[in-house]
C-alpha cells in the first residue's frame, strides 16, 4: 500500500505534497511522488526544475515518511501516468493539487485533475493552495 | 538625394490604413516565430506565398519584411530566457545573454537586445535607403556575363561558408539547381528531367519546393526528435538597463550595425558570420574582459545589433540586383517571381511604389517591434509552452493547403511529400538547406543569364568572361575557393605555433559553421 502524490512546481502542487506527507504519516504508508511532463513543448510549467526537485526531496527527507520519487517524460498523458503509478503501486490514496478556478474556466481548460478524478479505482484526495 | 525623396513618397504608401495592418500582422507574426526554435521567417513567408495572391504585392512584400526583422527581435528573447537560439542569427546571443538572465539579468540583456535591434534596423534601413538607389546606377551597365558571374558568386559563397563541410554544401547547392532544372527548357522548348509526367512540364512551384524544404521536412525532422526534458525558462524580474549599460552597449550596437550590413549584403548565408565577428570583436574591445563568459552585456548588445543590421543588408541585393543571400531573401524572390515581377536594376523604378514602401514600412515596423519586444518579451516567451504536436499539425496543414492551392492539384501533394521527405534527410545527413533553396529559386535565373550570355558571344565560352566586372567576380570566386584551403594549410602546419591576433576571426569561423548545421536540424 501507498499514497501516491503528483507534484507541480506550483503553489497548489506544494499543497498537495505538503497534505500528502501527513497523510503517510498518519496511516504509516510510503510515499510515492510524481512530476510528470509529455515532453513535447520546449517549456512545461509543470515540470519541477532541478532546484525545485531537489527542494521536493529535502523536505521529504526531513519529514522521514518512507518515500520514492520519480520524475519521468513520457508521451502519455500526465494523468494516466499518475493514474498507472497508483495502480501498479496499488495505492490506497492519491492527492492531487487543483488550482481555483471559475466553473466557466474549468468548462473550457479541462485538466489533468478531471481525468485524475474520473478514471481513479483509488480514492482522490484533492487539495488546493491556501488563499491569499 | 533622390533616394530620400522618394523614401518619403514611401511613407505615404507605407502608412495608408491597410498597409499599415499588414505591417502589424507581419511584425506580430515575425516575433513570434522567431520565439519559436526551428520557425523561422523562411518557412513562414513559404507557408504565407500562396495566401498572398490575392493580395497586393505592395502589401505581401511590406508583411514578410515585417516578418524577416520580427524574427531577428523574437530569436533573442527565446536565446536569452532559454539558452535554445530561436534563429540561427541569435546562436551567439545565446553565450552572455543567457548567463545575464541566470545572475537575474534576463530584463536588461533583454532590454539591450530590443534597443540594439532598433537601432541597428533603423541605421541599416536607412543605409539600404541610401545605397540601393547608387547600387542600381552601376548595376544598370551591367551585362549577361556579368550577372552570372554574379549568381556563379552567390552559390559558391553560401555553398562554401555555410555548413559543416564543403562537401555538403556543394550537394546541397547540386540538389538544388537540379530540382530548379525540371520543366520545359525556356529557350530551346525542351522538357528536361521530366519523367514524362506532364504535371513537372511547368516545372515544380516554388511554393511546393520552399513549403517542402522547410516546413514538411523541419516536422518530419521534430516529429523523429519530439521528446525530451523540457528546458527550464528563467524568471525576470524589473532589474532594468541602468546607466551603466547604457554606456557599455551603445558603442556594440553602433559596432554591430557597421558589421552587420555589410556581411547581410554579400552572399555569406546571412547572420551567423556577422554576429560571431560582432561577439569576438566585442570580446576584444571590452573593458570588462573578466565578465565575458559570465554574463557580458556587449556580448548581447553587438550581435544583436548585427542581426539586424544584416537583415537590413540582406535587401541591398535583392532589391538592386535580384540575388538572394540568405534563405528567406529566396522566398521573397520566390515571391517577386509569381507576381510575375523579376527584381533587378529596373525594380526601383517599374515599382517605386512597392519598393519604397516596403522600406519605409521597414522603419514604422521596427518601432512597432521596439515596442511588442521591450515590454512584452516574457509574454513572447510563453508560446514555448505550446506543446509541439499542435504546433507542426498546424503547419503541415497550412503546408498541405498551400501546396494545394498553387496549382488545385493532388499531383503537387505527392510532391510535396516527396520534398519533405528531401528535406528530412538533408537534415539528417547535415546537409544545409539553405544553398538548396537559393539555387532552386536563382539557378533558373542564372540560366538564363548563362544562356542569354552564350548566345550574345555565339557559343564562345569566353564571352563569359570578357568584361572587367565578371573578370573581378571570377577571381573573387577563385579566391573563395583556394583561400580557406591555404589557410587551413598553413594553420595546420605551424598548430601550436603562435597564435597572430588576425587569424582568430577567420579560424574560428568554420567553427561556426558546424554549430549552424546542426543548429538547423535541432
Amino acid at each position: 500500500m501507498a499514497i501516491v502524490v503528483g507534484f507541480v512546481p506550483r503553489p497548489e502542487g506544494h499543497a498537495a505534497l505538503d497534505r500528502a506527507i501527513e497523510e503517510a504519516k498518519l496511516r504509516r504508508v510510503r510515499l510515492v511522488v510524481l512530476n510528470v511532463s509529455r515532453g513535447d513543448a520546449l517549456v512545461d510549467s509543470r515540470f519541477a526544475s532541478s532546484s525545485d526537485w531537489e527542494a521536493v526531496k529535502a523536505k521529504l527527507e526531513a519529514s522521514g515518511v518512507e518515500h520514492e520519487v520519480a520524475q519521468t517524460v513520457e508521451a502519455r498523458d500526465p494523468a494516466d501516468q499518475l493514474l498507472r503509478v497508483a495502480e501498479e503501486t496499488n495505492a490506497e490514496l492519491i492527492v492531487i493539487g487543483l488550482r481555483r478556478r471559475t466553473p466557466v474556466g474549468k468548462l473550457i481548460m479541462g485538466s489533468a485533475a478531471q481525468t485524475v478524478l474520473l478514471d481513479a479505482d483509488a480514492p482522490v484526495l484533492a487539495v488546493k493552495a491556501a488563499r491569499d | 538625394m533622390d533616394g530620400i525623396n522618394a523614401l518619403i513618397d514611401g511613407f505615404g504608401t507605407a502608412l495608408t490604413p491597410i498597409n499599415l495592418l499588414y505591417a502589424v500582422i507581419g511584425v506580430v507574426l515575425g516575433t513570434a516565430i522567431g520565439v519559436l526554435p526551428g520557425i523561422g521567417p523562411a518557412m513562414t513567408i513559404a507557408l504565407l506565398l500562396p495566401l498572398t495572391f490575392t493580395l497586393e504585392p505592395t502589401q505581401a512584400f511590406i508583411m514578410f519584411a515585417g516578418i524577416y526583422y520580427g524574427g531577428m527581435y523574437g530569436g533573442s528573447t527565446t536565446s536569452i530566457l532559454l539558452n535554445t537560439p530561436g534563429e540561427s542569427a541569435s546562436v551567439i546571443t545565446a553565450i552572455e545573454g543567457n548567463l545575464m538572465a541566470k545572475k537575474g539579468r534576463g530584463a536588461a540583456a533583454l532590454a539591450t537586445a530590443a534597443i540594439g535591434s532598433f537601432i541597428a534596423g533603423t541605421i541599416g534601413t536607412l543605409a539600404l535607403a541610401l545605397v540601393a538607389p547608387q547600387i542600381v546606377k552601376l548595376a544598370i551597365q551591367l551585362g549577361s556575363p556579368d550577372y552570372f558571374a554574379i549568381m556563379m558568386l552567390a552559390f559558391i559563397a553560401v555553398t562554401t561558408v555555410l555548413g559543416s563541410s564543403k562537401i555538403r554544401g556543394l550537394a546541397s547547392l547540386g540538389i538544388g539547381l537540379l530540382i530548379g532544372t525540371v520543366g520545359i527548357d525556356p529557350t530551346s522548348g525542351q522538357q528536361r528531367l521530366t519523367l514524362g509526367i506532364p504535371q513537372l512540364a511547368d516545372g515544380i512551384d516554388v511554393v511546393v519546393v520552399a513549403v517542402g524544404l522547410f516546413a514538411v521536412g523541419e516536422a518530419l525532422w521534430i516529429a523523429a526528435h519530439l521528446r525530451r526534458n523540457p528546458a527550464e525558462i528563467i524568471h525576470v524580474d524589473g532589474a532594468r538597463m541602468n546607466r551603466e549599460d547604457w554606456r557599455r552597449s551603445w558603442k556594440p550596437w553602433l559596432r554591430g550595425t557597421l558589421i552587420g550590413f555589410p556581411f547581410g549584403a554579400i552572399p555569406a548565408g546571412g547572420a551567423e558570420i556577422p554576429t560571431f565577428l560582432s561577439y569576438a570583436m566585442e570580446k576584444k574591445l571590452t573593458k570588462h574582459p573578466e565578465e565575458f563568459g559570465h554574463g557580458a552585456i556587449e556580448g548581447v548588445a553587438g550581435p544583436e545589433a548585427t542581426n539586424n543590421a544584416s537583415a537590413a543588408g540582406g535587401l541591398v541585393p535583392l532589391l538592386t540586383l535580384g540575388i538572394p543571400t540568405t534563405a528567406t531573401a529566396a522566398v521573397m524572390l520566390g515571391a517577386f517571381q509569381s507576381y510575375g515581377i523579376q527584381p533587378g536594376p529596373r525594380l526601383l523604378d517599374e515599382q517605386a511604389d512597392l519598393v519604397w514602401g516596403l522600406i519605409a514600412s521597414l522603419f514604422i515596423g521596427n518601432v512597432i517591434l521596439l515596442a511588442l519586444n521591450l515590454p512584452l518579451a516574457t509574454i513572447w516567451a510563453r508560446l514555448l509552452n505550446i506543446p509541439r504536436p499542435y504546433l507542426y499539425a498546424g503547419i503541415l496543414f497550412f503546408a498541405s493547403i498551400g501546396a494545394y492551392a498553387a496549382n488545385t492539384s493532388t499531383f503537387d501533394l505527392w510532391l510535396l511529400l516527396i520534398i519533405g521527405g528531401l528535406g528530412f534527410f538533408m537534415r539528417r545527413f547535415g546537409l544545409p538547406v539553405v544553398p538548396a533553396i537559393i539555387a532552386i529559386i536563382l539557378g533558373p535565373v542564372a540560366e538564363e543569364q548563362l544562356r542569354r550570355a552564350l548566345q550574345i558571344s555565339d557559343g564562345e565560352l569566353s564571352g563569359l568572361v570578357n568584361t572587367p566586372f565578371s573578370k573581378v567576380v571570377y577571381v573573387i570566386v577563385v579566391l573563395l575557393l583556394v583561400v580557406p584551403v591555404v589557410i587551413d594549410r598553413v594553420q595546420s602546419r605551424r598548430r601550436g605555433g603562435d597564435q597572430g591576433d588576425q587569424g582568430d576571426g577567420i579560424q574560428d569561423a568554420p567553427s561556426l559553421g558546424h554549430q549552424h548545421a546542426n543548429q538547423e536540424g535541432q
